[in-house]
């Protein structure tokens, strides 16, 4: 067991330990951060698959986050008026059913990922980094400007949506949900890592003529790399806007996607807890410094320079040494 | 729809594109320089807006406020360089968006702390302010012209800089090989920091005169700043010609869209709907064309081939 292993058990044991904690000692609130800082986690694993294997640097990812969450706020937002999304030839009609409403969410995101990996990935290094940022701007600007869905005052939903055989209005239990997405995903980002695909995305993000003299075709493996990695932040969107009961442009804004981006570096990229070690420091830092002094984010904006210029690797890096080549 | 209003939409777009320009001619003097990708770039805009509103509300003085923008701006610049940005020209894109976005939070913080939430207000001079009629009987506010004109001063200054000067001479040898021009003897250190506060000083000057007809807030920079980025991915990372071609590109398209897209719409919807569909559009429309733009030509209109 390596050390890295041991502090991604430890991680992840403290993570899903520390709500039955608080659950045990009657404290909702600490429930909530630690539901937030899973569903933060798991945009973040998402932007991972991306990022750190497949060396994208993507600052769009708020549109995947967006759309899932927009995704849950339609479905809901028609199944609590009783009117259809589609009333034609056939009726389509809203959803409360949390199932349904991640498969839409993961469905849409990954269409969403589709059609702009196809169009960013003909460029490269700066150029895609900018036309991701600004395919995410203009779903922020859409999703302000569209009035049926609430236009820039975004949708509230008023109650939670349901899952079959649980009742996600217990705070713990809504927790249990998400942590065991998170875990279930993290489960698979690992196996996808060391699959075919994974090790040749790998190869593609560090040498891609000699990926391209083995046969295999670079761009078609990032693409498929992205649609993933958008697929899995959209999902995080739809839990994210399940856990606030709240859908908001917001979620499109580019703030966003540098915050996603800022729990990777955080926590370390392409190690596999690293964004669950991210999302959790800055949900903590949120919720401390937020108490402390108005002006948290200089503080913030100072460590993670302090993590940019002295600690790369993030905190997984500092804390488990450089990732090896092979393990 | 009457022609008089098609003129003064053109001149509003080229207003607006003309400021865009004096942004994205530093990032992309940056960028083709040092190769850094700067996000905080949109701060140095909001430093100048800053420092112009406050001395201007202090002295009474536009021209003064103009002056402490582009100093403050450039010396900010020059400080930001020396501490942080010097460090990072060696390191990969991913590691300079996560520093830069650190110092958007840095400077948006502080400058939210030293001078409150509240926005602060920047008057136009009264020798700039109330309309001109132009020739054609169009009534159009002298202090737009005043920016058109004094963006177009700026923009002959920096061709003239970069194409005409010995400072021009090293900054284009610096885009092409700086280990060569530093075996020549040229400071390259001190020419990394004068490029990055001479687009220091574009940005404050910038946003000190687009200060003066928006509110001066913490975060103003950072619109600015995403339209500037699709201005130098449409013209080109890199080139100057490109960066203007692309502003005005850009410019005119967020400003003509805005007002003709929605009655274009008119024509063939209802007009509640069409309204809805153009705005949703017109919001739209830069991002469009800078996808347009980018699938014609991967590494925009004035680009280096690869």
């Amino acid at each position: 067991m390596t050390r890295e292993t041991l502090l991604n058990a430890l991680v992840l044991l403290a993570l899903g330990l520390l709500p039955v904690w608080a659950h045990l000692s009657d404290e909702p609130f600490t429930i909530t951060l630690a539901t937030r800082a899973a569903i933060l986690a798991l945009a973040a694993v998402g932007l991972n698959i991306a990022l750190g294997l497949g060396g994208l640097v993507s600052l769009g990812h708020a549109l995947f986050f967006g759309i899932g969450g927009y995704a849950m706020g339609i479905l809901a937002s028609h199944a609590q008026d009783y009117t259809p999304i589609y009333d034609g030839a056939f009726t389509v009609p809203g959803t409360k059913s949390m199932p349904v409403i991640w498969l839409v969410a993961v469905a849409a995101s990954a269409m969403a990922a589709l059609l702009i990996g196809l169009l960013a990935l003909r460029t490269a290094g700066v150029y895609f980094i900018m036309i991701t940022l600004a395919f995410g701007q203009m779903a922020f600007f859409f999703a302000i400007s569209w009035n049926a869905y609430g236009g820039e005052d975004g949708l509230s939903i008023y109650v939670r949506n349901s899952f079959p055989g649980l009742n996600t209005l217990v705070p713990i239990q809504f927790f249990g949900l998400c942590f065991g997405l998170l875990c279930l995903i993290l489960l698979a980002s690992h196996l996808l890592a060391r699959s075919p695909f994974g090790l040749a995305l790998n190869a593609a993000r560090q040498s891609p003529d000699r990926v391209m003299a083995v046969g295999l075709d670079p761009k078609r493996l990032q693409l498929v790399a992205f649609v993933l990695s958008g697929a899995v932040t959209g999902l995080a969107g739809a839990l994210f806007a399940d856990l606030n009961r709240f859908v908001s442009p917001t979620m499109f804004s580019w703030q966003t996607s540098g915050e996603i981006m800022v729990f990777l570096i955080l926590g370390g990229v392409a190690r596999l807890c690293g964004p669950v070690i991210g999302a959790a420091v800055f949900v903590l830092l949120e919720h401390w410094l937020g108490g402390l002094s108005e002006f948290w984010h200089i503080w913030l904006g100072l460590l993670l320079l302090a993590v940019v210029l002295f600690a790369r690797g993030g905190l997984v890096g500092l804390i488990a040494g450089r990732a090896r080549a092979h393990d | 729809m009457t022609p008089l209003l098609i003129v003064e939409q053109v001149l509003n777009g080229l207003q607006s594109g003309i400021m865009l320009f004096l942004m994205a001619a530093g990032l992309t003097l940056i960028f083709g320089v040092m190769g850094l990708i700067n996000l905080a770039h949109g701060s140095l805009f909001m430093v100048g807006a800053f420092a112009a509103a406050a001395t201007a509300a202090a002295t009474g003085s536009f021209l003064l406020g103009l002056g402490a923008a582009l100093v403050a701006a450039a010396c900010a610049g020059a400080l930001v360089e020396r501490l942080v940005i010097r460090r990072l020209y060696d390191r990969d894109h991913l590691d300079q968006v996560l520093a830069t976005f650190a110092l958007i939070l840095i400077f948006s913080e502080g400058t939210r702390w030293i001078f409150g939430s509240f926005p602060l207000y920047l008057d136009i001079p009264p020798a700039l302010s109330g309309p001109v009629t132009l020739p054609g009987g169009i009534q159009y506010p002298l202090y737009r012209l005043f920016l058109i004109g004094v963006g177009l001063v700026l923009a002959g200054a920096l061709f003239w800089l970069i194409g005409r000067t010995r400072l021009g001479i090293r900054i284009r040898a610096g885009e092409n090989d700086r280990e060569m021009i530093a075996a020549l003897g040229v400071d390259i250190a001190r020419l990394y920091t004068l490029v990055f506060a001479l687009g220091a000083a574009l940005a404050g000057l910038a946003g000190a005169l687009v200060g003066a007809i928006q509110s001066v807030q913490v975060g103003m920079g950072e619109p600015v700043l995403i339209l500037a980025f699709v201005v130098i991915v449409i013209g080109g990372i890199g080139s100057i010609t490109g960066a203007l071609v692309g502003a005005l590109l850009v410019g005119l398209t967020d400003t003509l869209g805005g007002i003709f897209l929605p009655r274009l719409f008119a024509l063939v919807m209802d007009p509640a709907a069409a309204t809805q569909t153009g705005a949703a559009l017109s919001s739209m429309a830069i991002y469009m064309l800078m996808a347009a733009v980018l699938v014609w030509r991967p590494t925009g209109l004035f680009g280096a081939r690869t």
